[in-house]
Formats: structure tokens, sequence, C-alpha cells
């Protein structure tokens, strides 16, 4: 038995087929989701009403996305950055909680501040401890030629160790002191706190304004830039750019110490906006970097609209906690951001290629 | 040769987007006899090979194996009809050794592979018809021209009784086109059909029985080799008479002066074996020195190593006095030295990128300031650039891998030469171009020299070296062992040269 399904090289990708699949992509995850949903005896169209409602309606539901949106846009900055360059960095979990480690070490040493500088230092801490770690992998790969998905994904859970190591096993700097029984991070001073802003009654983070600055600079870096160019070549050839003297071993480290970066200024926001404190099981159980990689696969590696779609999924992943209970399992939400990567990651090929029907297979034009 | 047809081709049609690769196209082919199909780039000659293959399927027309008709549905089909195609871009998995990609796609092979029994069965095959390779090599380290063997022998392993060569010459020398045609010769004394795709007359002429012309997808016709001429299938081929000649030197090299000297050079190949062994030559302004010499005798190293793209471990290279760094393509782009690589599209150019970030793959730094691009720049440079080198493309956004082998190889020349180098280095210049394009490209290195560029020509085309250089030097394993004036060269003994016969 032959497949009467093949799959041709389009010679060119007209420009639309970049926003229509996409969202062809959600649509089809939802289905997905609704079959599922049946099954299990809910009634899919109430389920998503209540998620639209509790995720995006009004001002209430639309600052709780915002407010997530925060860490996902960074985390997904640092997924796209990568991926641009073809290199597949699963650590922006990790990466994130090692800009939270360094942020909120600057967040409790500064505590005399004035709030501005101290938003700058912590988001520079946060930067420079997430790309030191993730420039460990990028070292790895262009020295050694290691497999950065595995390095990658390995250093989250040394990270994760190393996060429970500073709170709950260790009298570390970060660690309270006044609350020896229930192990948790130092509070930071009222002056490392970080403004949110009210506009027509949405509350709209800094960090989340940040965020937009930050994609903003990594879409101009990879459009104008001489080294975008230069990323550009080594993604298409690597041949190609040792041929044209493009310094492929230290390119791949700064694009992986930028990616770093990106996720390490998320921790230093989460520290900064939301939590006020090293909360070491808190961000673990939120999972950004892993759904950071979901929210750049949608936003196909572009910079503006990850930010985009990081409202977008902030607002499920906010309504799947707001609602969660016996009429709405907790795993619905996760299941669905599995299957938005799912559909994202095939309509990726549906941009690439073109379906044809035919009785015969036939090989690709070339 | 007996009469019996043993492939029969009736009106053959294929559409793509755009195009009619083939309109109508017959083709007879008699059991025994090698039969040449050729044609220029675009001629359709890939489209019917690959139809007859199984890897396309016809819109129209009929096929017939012995006298059956059938129907291909893939590739495995036509391998069970006994069809085998060894293709001009080779279709190896790079990480593989020679003996595993030969039994891939194998429909006997187990789960768990003999590598002792396939290994010894390739080594049995490669003896016995001259195709030399070692069985355990992986495919990445190989020369172009060791992997054609590596083809040739996937399809003589699985017992083809129909074989398609396509473009099998571009990259062989000489003698071991010579060794081809013996063996290609005993395949047909054994009652193989051999199709041999070529646009080299020459080699139509002394190894086929009958040759079929196409031309802009149709048949222009079959005709007896020994009743014909290469003057006839020329004009046949291109529908008009072309005729070769030796390039005439408007500027003569200056050969008091160097520009590229290069002293006792050593480098590795990508095995860490040795590949150059001091290596020591120098090239005049305006001069065309030819570096002749069987595929995978350090050639390709030799190229990589001048224009920087891989590290020296001794010697020295300098243009014009001044010394280029080891390993540093930068610094060989600075000190003027341009390259043209054997492999245009993925080393020399950026495929997926357009033609005017092609044209700036070299000087994007001098289009910036401050470190941001100035593309306004870059397509004044394009635009120029496609109107002096006359390519032709859809427009200067569009990516290079859509174009044609001429016009690809057009975009690369053009922006080597406007860089206004000292010294060329051109690496097959040739290879794959049909005959308008291959006069164009050589017209466009002869101009280099004139204008007193200090030319650097490796090519594994023998007739290329003789008709372009003034001065012929003959790699064999790594050295230098032969140097001639172009003028007194003497074909036969340069062949031998290269197979390592030194006199």
């Amino acid at each position: 038995m032959r497949s009467p399904v093949r799959l041709e090289r389009r010679l060119e990708q007209p420009k639309w087929l970049n926003w229509v699949v996409p969202l062809a992509s959600l649509v089809a995850a939802l289905i997905l989701g609704a079959i599922v949903l049946w099954i299990t005896g809910k009634n899919p169209f109430d389920v998503y009403q209540r998620i639209f409602e509790r995720g995006f309606a009004g001002k209430r539901a639309f600052s709780g996305a915002l407010e997530m949106a925060t860490p996902l846009a960074f985390t997904g900055l640092c997924a796209a950055v990568a991926f641009r360059m073809g290199l597949v960095n699963i650590g922006g979990e990790g990466q994130f909680y090692m800009g939270a480690v360094g942020a909120s070490y600057v967040g409790i040493s500064l505590g005399g501040s004035p709030t501005g500088i101290t938003i700058i230092l912590m988001c520079l801490g946060g930067m420079v401890f997430g790309s030191v770690y993730a420039a460990i992998v990028g070292v790895l790969r262009a020295r050694f030629n290691t497999n950065e998905i595995i390095t990658s994904l390995m250093m989250n859970y040394l990270a994760a160790i190393f996060l429970n190591y500073l709170i709950f096993n260790s009298k570390s700097f970060w660690r309270d002191p006044d609350s020896p029984q229930f192990p948790k991070g130092k509070t930071l001073s009222a002056r490392a706190d970080w403004n949110t802003y009210s506009i027509f009654g949405v509350n709209l983070p800094i960090g989340f304004l940040i965020a937009i600055l930050a994609g903003s600079a990594v879409w101009v870096l990879y459009k104008r830039t001489r080294f975008g160019f230069e990323v550009g070549v080594l993604a298409d050839s690597p041949k190609a750019a040792r041929y044209a003297g493009i310094r492929t071993t230290s390119t791949i480290v700064i694009v992986m110490a930028l990616s770093g970066a990106l996720a390490g200024l998320g921790g230093a926001a989460d520290v900064g906006n939301f939590r006020g404190l090293l909360d070491a099981k808190g961000i673990q159980m939120a999972g950004y970097g892993y759904t950071g990689i979901v929210v750049a696969a949608l936003a196909r590696r572009n910079p503006l609209v990850t930010v985009v779609v990081a409202i977008f999924i902030g607002g499920l992943t906010k309504a799947g906690y707001a609602l969660q209970g016996p009429n709405f399992p907790s795993g619905l939400v996760g299941t669905l951001q599995g299957l938005i990567l799912f559909t994202a990651v095939a309509g990726e090929i549906l941009i690439k290629y073109r379906i044809r029907m035919t009785p015969r297979r036939s090989e690709v034009v070339a | 040769m007996t009469s019996e047809i043993a492939v029969k081709m009736t009106g053959i049609v294929k559409k793509f987007p755009g195009v009619v690769a083939n309109d109508h196209v017959n083709l007879e082919i008699m059991a025994g006899e090698v039969h040449a199909l050729l044609g220029e780039n675009g001629a359709g000659k890939s489209t019917l090979s690959n139809i007859l293959t199984g890897l396309y399927r016809q819109d129209a027309g009929r096929v017939e194996i012995s006298g059956k008709k059938v129907e291909f549905n893939s590739p495995r089909d036509a391998l069970n009809a006994g069809i085998g195609m060894v293709h001009q871009h080779f279709r190896l998995v790079s990480t593989f050794t020679v003996a595993e990609n030969v039994v891939l796609g194998e429909p006997d092979s187990s789960l768990f592979m003999d590598q002792k029994a396939v290994a010894a069965r390739v080594q049995e095959l490669s003896d016995r018809y001259g195709l030399a390779v070692d069985p355990s090599a992986r495919i990445w380290q190989l020369s172009v021209g060791e992997q054609q063997r590596v083809e040739i022998l996937k399809v003589l392993y699985r017992g083809a009784r129909i074989l398609i060569l396509d473009e099998p010459t571009a990259v062989l020398t000489p003698i071991e086109t010579t060794e081809l045609f013996k063996t290609l010769r005993v395949m047909v004394s054994e009652g193989r059909v051999v199709i041999f795709i070529s646009h080299k007359l020459d080699e139509v002429m002394a190894v086929s029985d009958r040759v079929t012309v196409l031309r802009g997808g149709r048949t222009v016709g079959t005709v007896n080799t020994h009743e014909t001429s290469t003057t006839d299938l020329a004009s046949l081929m291109v529908g008009r008479s072309v005729e070769f000649n030796r390039a005439v030197r408007q500027v003569p090299a200056d050969r008091e002066r160097i520009v590229l000297d290069v002293r006792d050079l050593c480098a590795h190949d990508d095995r860490g074996r040795v590949a150059l062994e001091s290596v020591s030559l120098s090239v005049s302004p305006g001069e065309i020195v030819g570096i002749a010499g069987v595929a995978g005798n350090g050639q390709r190293e030799l190229a990589e190593v001048i224009s920087g793209m891989r590290p020296i471990t001794s010697g020295s290279i300098t243009v014009d006095g001044e010394s280029v760094q080891s390993g540093r393509a930068r610094s060989a782009i600075a000190k003027g030295i341009a390259h043209v690589p054997e492999d245009r599209l993925h080393t020399g150019l950026a495929a997926g990128h357009s033609v005017e970030d092609n044209f700036a793959l070299k000087n994007y730094r001098s289009m910036s300031r401050f470190r941001i691009l100035q593309r306004q720049k870059i397509r004044d440079q394009s635009t120029h650039l496609i109107e002096r080198y006359d390519i032709k493309t859809p427009g200067s956004e569009t990516p290079v891998r859509l174009l044609s082998g001429g016009n690809v190889q057009k975009v690369l020349l053009a922006r080597e030469f406007s860089a206004s180098p000292k010294v060329l280095i051109a690496a097959s210049p040739t290879r794959g171009l049909d005959v308008g394009a291959i006069e164009t490209v050589r017209e466009r290195l002869v101009q280099a020299a004139d204008s007193g560029v200090g030319v650097l020509l490796i090519s594994e085309d023998l007739d290329e070296i003789l008709s372009l250089a003034d001065r012929i030097l003959v790699m064999y394993e790594g050295r230098i062992v032969a140097e001639v004036e172009a003028a007194q060269a003497d074909r036969a003994r340069i062949g031998l040269t290269m197979g390592g016969i030194t006199t």
C-alpha cells in the first residue's frame, strides 16, 4: 500500500502562507482539543468559552494574560533566536532559573538604590547569568560539535538542582534566614519591586514593555545588521559561511549567549515584577522555558510575533490555572499547548512543501 | 549487437510548473548497446531518465521494457525491472561508509547487515571494474570522483541490466574515462544496456553505438555513431554549428613578476591524512596556470588552503609578497584572492539566500555603517552586476537555488570578478554547465587573465586546461609531479603523469 498523498517542495513560498498557516494550525489544535473534550464528556464550546472569558475578555483577564505573557515572551525569544540559526536551545528553562538567581542577587544586595537603577542592574544580572549558562552549551557545540539539544536539556536539570540547593539545602545568600521551618527565598527590598502601569484599567508590567523592546532589538539585529547577515548565511550553509570568512565558532557561542541572555532577562522580570523573591518551587512549576518553545514555534521564529503569541499562550495558561476544578481538568491547557506545538510544527512543513493528492508516488521536483 | 529492443519510450510528456520538460519524446534502445543521450542543459535528458527510473511519472506516453509495457510507481519498481541510475548529483549518505551506502535501500537487506560480506562483494566489484574505492571509508571523506565510483558500484551491486549514467565523466580524468569506457563495453558485451547521458561530443563518439539527440524537450533524432561526426552532433544539439578553439589571449602574461607564490605547502584532508606534500607553485599576473590531475589527489585541498578555508601545517602563501594567514578566509579575501569553488551552490554561494545577498557575501562588511547593513547599496550592487554579467533571474531577491546552473555560476563569477582580485582560484568552473554557459565562463576567465589577474585553474577536464592554460602543473598524490608549457604540452604524456606514471 502506497500513500496517495505526497509532498512537493514549494519553489516559491507565497507570503500569505506565513500567517495563514499558523492560524490554521491553531484552529486545527482547537479542533483536536475539542475532540479530546468531547470524548471525556465535556462540552467543548462551553469549555472554550470559559477559557476565552477567563483568559482574555475584560480588563482583569487581560491583565492576567499580560502577567503570564511576560516570562513567556522572553523564553519564546530565547528559543526563536537560537532556532533562527538552526540551533535548538531547549535550555531556556535552566537559563531562566539562572537569570532569576542573578537578578535576585542584585535585587537583594541593592536594597537601597533608586528603583530605576535597580531594575537596570537586575536586568543585567539576569542577562549575565543566563548568557553565561547558555554559552557553555554554545562552546561545547562550537568546539566539540556536541548536540546542543541534549546538553541544553541536561543543563536544565542541573539548574533545577542548583536552585533547590540555594533555597532548600543550604544557608545561601538567597534563602530567608527568618523562616527556617518553611524554606523560602529572601524577599527583595520594596525598591527592587518593578513597576506595573495601569492603562485603561489593564495592568501592564514593565517587564512586558522590556520584552517588546527586546523583541524589537532582536528583529533589528537579525534583519538589519552585519551580525544578522552572518547568522543567516551560517544557518543556510555552514560551508558558504566558512568560505566567506565568517567566524563560525564565535557566532555560535554569541547566538547561544544571546539566547540565554533573553531567558535570563525573563527570569529577572519574573523575580522583579511578580514574585519578589527567588521562588525555587514556583518557577520550576511554571515551566516557562518549555512553553516558550511552543510560543516560538507558533510565531515561526519571528521575534515580534513571538511577543504577541506570548499574550495568547499567556492568557490560555492563566485561564487554565483559574478554571482548574472538577469541570476543568488541570491537564487540559497543557494538552492544548502540546497540540498547538504539534500542529505548528506540521504547519511548518506545509509552508515549505505542498501536498499533492495523486494515485502515484513521485519525487520532489528539483 | 542484437536487434532486440530493450527499452522503448514513446510520446513521453512531462510538464513542470511553467516548463514542458519532455514534449512527446521517443527513445528506442537495443539490447547490448551503449546508447548516448545528447543534449544541452535543460534539453530534457535528466527528466527522461528520471521517468525511466521511476523517480517521476510521465503525464503521457508509454514505456516498454523488453517489449512489455511497464508502469513504475517508484524507483524500486524500476530497480526490480533491472534499471539502475548513476546520478550526476550523488545520492549518498555522507556519514555512512561506502559499503553501507551500497546496500542502502536494498530490497533484501535484513535487519542486521553482514558488513564483511558486503565489503568483500564491493571490493570484488570494484576490482573487477577498476573502480578503486575503500569499502570502509565514509562518504564525506571521499573526493567527488571517488563518490561517483560508489554510485556506479551501487548500481552494479544490484545487478542492474539497464544502466543509466548521467554525465559520468564530468569528474573523471582521461585515463579514468578510458577505464570507464572499457567497463561500459564489458557490460554491454554481457548483454546489458548502457544509457550514457552527456554533452561531451568526443566521449559520445568514443563510447556509444547510437546517439539520440534532444533539444528543448523534443527528440531531434537518433543516429548511428559511426555514421556521424562531432560537428554534426554539435549542430544537432545546439541547432547551430559550434567551434571549439584554443582561447585567444589579448594580453600575454607578465612572466617577470609573480603574484601568487606558494612555498612548501603541507596540509591535511578531512580525515587528517596528508593531502598536500610540499607543494610549491607560482602564478604571474595575467597567467593562467592549469592544475591537472585525477580527482582526489589534493586539488580540492590546494584550492581550500590558498583561499584560507583550510589551515596549513607548514609552508607559506603570499600574494604580491604579503603573506596570507593560515586557515583565515578573511585574510585571503583581503589579500585579493578570489575563489570559485567546485561546490558552487553550497560553498561558493548560500543557496537559500537571494541573488543580492550572495553578491554581498564577501563584501557585506563594507556595505554597512555602524554595523547596520546598507540595503540600498546591496541592491544597487546587485542591479549593476545582474546587468553587467547578463544574469537571467526574475529579480534581485530571488533565491539562487532557483536559478539555472549556468546562471548560478554567473552569479558566483560576477561576485568574484567584481572584487578586482589579484589572484583567482577556479575549481572545475565549467563542470555540469551547457555548451553556451561553458563558453561564457571560459571567456570570463580569459578576460580576467587579460586584465592582469593571476588565474589558477583546477580542473579534471584536461581539454579545458589545454585550451585555457599558459602553463600546466600535474598533481598526483598531493604533490606536483610535472610542469609543462601549454604550447609544448602533449596530451598523452600529461594523461600518463596524472595516472602517476612519470617519464
